[in-house]
């Protein structure tokens, strides 16, 4: 029989094992299961809604100025309302550009490398020194890359920006290439190697143009993301109000002169600084964003 | 590596192809020496006139050619702390909810706005916190703080809006995908017997949860680890909303700076050789903090993973 003040008495016999947990334990719990689960789901809430209003205020604020003249127009002397960043997103271009020249090739062959023969001391010894590499602050980089190009050169330079972010693109692309490349199937590599094919024309030949579409997904990502990068580039590249093209001379890019405007006393720049900064976040995240999409398409098919 | 044995043909080549490759991978080495090199070699004045002495005076006086180091570190510290204290309950519990609780169609949303958060360059950050969450600090959040908490001395002072408080709450968004990524990979890592055995026994979700989390723990704490080297490192956002000035201060609604705001803000205009040395040494003190901070991380996550996963694609 069921001793009184046993909860859940419904049933008229109960097994030995039944529950005899003091109602007022049970409810506890269940409520206390409630509060947890409900926590869990309001931190997602929480930090989710920073992305919403940063993403509301860039349209509210820079969706204003987001106009033909700001992307072919020079900035305006101190003063004078209106004017673009031309100059800027083109030198943010060239600097990324000249960035990823570099990077590219070093970063997808230690990547190769890594996956295709990375077994021993060496290459985890690779893959550790990529990954601190990655954590060493970009303004650290900067520092180094000044010491590096600008004091032997004697001038700030694009060049010097373009080198600063190289090293910031090499971590991401060396590690996310290795993982792309030993995602082809080792079948793929097997199969090469029966049909008498030297190692080296297996990897160039069979395994690369399989990797390829990921590997080229994975670059994109790693460029996209120092395309954001301030910090390195404010005494390398330094900035420029005028229009340049020369890699040896300082040169203007968008986030610096994002970083300048909205420093700036004057209302007109700060709302540029806000165009610039919807113009950089599109340029950055709709990249990364559409290349995450790809990328998951190919890794579940 | 065994099949290599068997060919006759193209075996210097396949020698040679490997040894490019793997000429690349040592670059890495080289750079990382020569950026310890560089910043070494930029902060020696600075070493050998200053000293110690550094990393423990207030006073930075560039006109005076005294350079002191403390007020940054306090501020770097100060606002990285205050970061992880709101990230860190946030994104655990966020990573619960996608590895535990969520849908996998809610998951995949969640995670596809970690990424876009993770994405936005840090300049974006520094200026909607600097126009946004500037002016709301000011108007509503530390009014309020101060009528309600002004008693300590921590919110205690003058609502400017930019501050160490506004600082922490910029990082800790931008810390919050880090943590929230390599926790939830931590979570799914740890294996779902545990769940079912808590469950089998009569737990409850939140007690099943529970015991994963408490499995997943060293995972979780190389997140935290690894989200904070990403906060005391971080520069522009941090320059944008801190305020910039030279004090150590308790409250947390004073204005301060950071190694990285006064490198950032100051960098270009070092004139004297010392002073430049200076803003160098404060960078080599962030480079050696951030890389023990980073290896500590990295060391946790690989063997709470089980080697699965260290880090790297969370970047």
């Amino acid at each position: 029989m069921i001793p009184a003040g046993s909860p859940g008495g419904a049933a008229a016999a109960r097994a030995p094992w039944a529950d005899r947990t003091p109602t007022i334990v049970r409810v506890a719990r269940s409520v206390w299961n409630r509060v947890v689960i409900g926590a869990c789901v309001l931190a997602a809430a929480i930090v989710v809604l920073p992305l919403g209003l940063i993403l509301w205020h860039l349209l509210a604020h820079g969706l204003s100025g987001f106009k033909w003249e700001f992307f072919v127009s020079m900035p305006k002397p101190v003063g004078e309302v209106g004017g673009g960043m031309a100059n800027a997103i083109v030198g943010t271009l060239i600097i990324v550009g000249l960035g990823a020249l570099v990077a590219l090739p070093i970063g997808i062959a230690s990547g190769v490398y890594l996956a295709e023969y990375g077994r021993g001391r060496f290459a985890a010894t690779v893959r550790y020194t990529a990954d601190l590499l990655g954590g060493v602050p970009s303004i650290v980089v900067g520092v180094a890359a000044y010491g590096l190009v600008v004091l032997p050169m004697g001038r700030f330079s694009a060049l010097a920006g373009g080198i600063a972010l190289a090293i910031l693109m090499l971590p991401t692309l060396i590690r996310s290439t290795e993982e792309i490349v030993r995602l082809v199937p080792q079948s793929y590599r097997h199969g090469a190697l029966a049909l008498g094919a030297p190692r080296w024309r297996v990897t160039q030949q069979v395994v690369l143009p399989a990797a390829r579409s990921g590997i080229v997904t994975a670059a994109m990502l790693a460029v996209a993301r120092a395309a954001g990068e301030t910090a390195p580039l404010l005494f390398t590249a330094l900035g420029n109000r005028f229009w340049s093209l020369q890699l040896d001379q300082p040169m203007a890019t968008l986030p610096v002169f994002i970083f300048d405007y909205a420093r700036a006393p004057y209302d007109d720049w700060n709302r540029q600084a806000w165009t610039g900064a919807l113009v950089l976040v599109l340029l950055v995240t709709l990249i990364s964003a559409v290349l995450r999409i790809t990328v998951r398409r190919i890794q579940t098919r | 590596m065994s099949q290599a044995k068997v060919r006759r043909r193209g075996v210097s080549a396949d020698e040679v192809y490997k040894g490019l490759l793997a000429a690349a991978a040592a670059l890495v080495f080289v750079i990382v020496a020569l950026i310890v090199y560089e910043v070494a070699r930029g902060a020696e004045l600075s070493i050998r006139t200053i000293g110690w002495k550094f990393l423990t005076q207030t006073e930075w006086d560039p006109v005076a050619d005294k350079y002191g180091a403390l007020p940054y570190m306090y501020g770097t510290l100060v606002s990285s702390l205050l970061a992880l204290i709101m990230a860190v309950p946030l994104g655990v519990g966020s990573a619960v909810f996608l590895a535990e609780i969520a849908s996998r169609r809610v998951g995949s949303i969640v995670s596809f706005v970690m990424e876009l958060l993770a994405a936005i360059p840090s300049i974006v950050y520094g200026i909607w916190g600097f126009f946004v969450l500037a002016p709301w600090l000011r108007t509503f959040i530390e009014p309020w703080l101060i009528a309600h908490f002004g008693f300590l001395p921590l919110f205690r002072g003058f609502p400017f809006g930019i501050g160490m408080l506004n600082a922490g709450i910029i990082l800790a968004i931008m810390i919050v995908p880090t943590i929230v990524s390599i926790s939830r990979e931590v979570l799914l890592a740890t294996p779902g017997t545990l769940r079912e055995a808590s469950l089998a026994l009569g737990a409850t979700q939140a007690e099943a949860i529970g015991v994963a989390l408490d499995a997943a723990r060293p995972g979780i704490l190389g997140a935290i680890i690894l989200a904070l080297g990403r906060a005391l490192g971080e520069t522009m956002a941090v320059t944008m909303v801190i305020g910039n000035t030279n004090r150590i201060s308790l409250s947390l609604l004073d204005p301060g700076a950071t190694m990285s705001s006064i490198i950032a803000n100051e960098f270009t205009e070092a004139t004297g050789d010392l002073y430049l040395s200076a803003l160098i040494q404060i960078a080599l003190v962030l480079f050696a903090v951030t890389i023990v901070v980073n290896a500590l991380a990295r060391a946790l996550v690989y063997f709470a993973t089980g080697g699965r996963r260290d880090a790297a694609g969370a970047a």
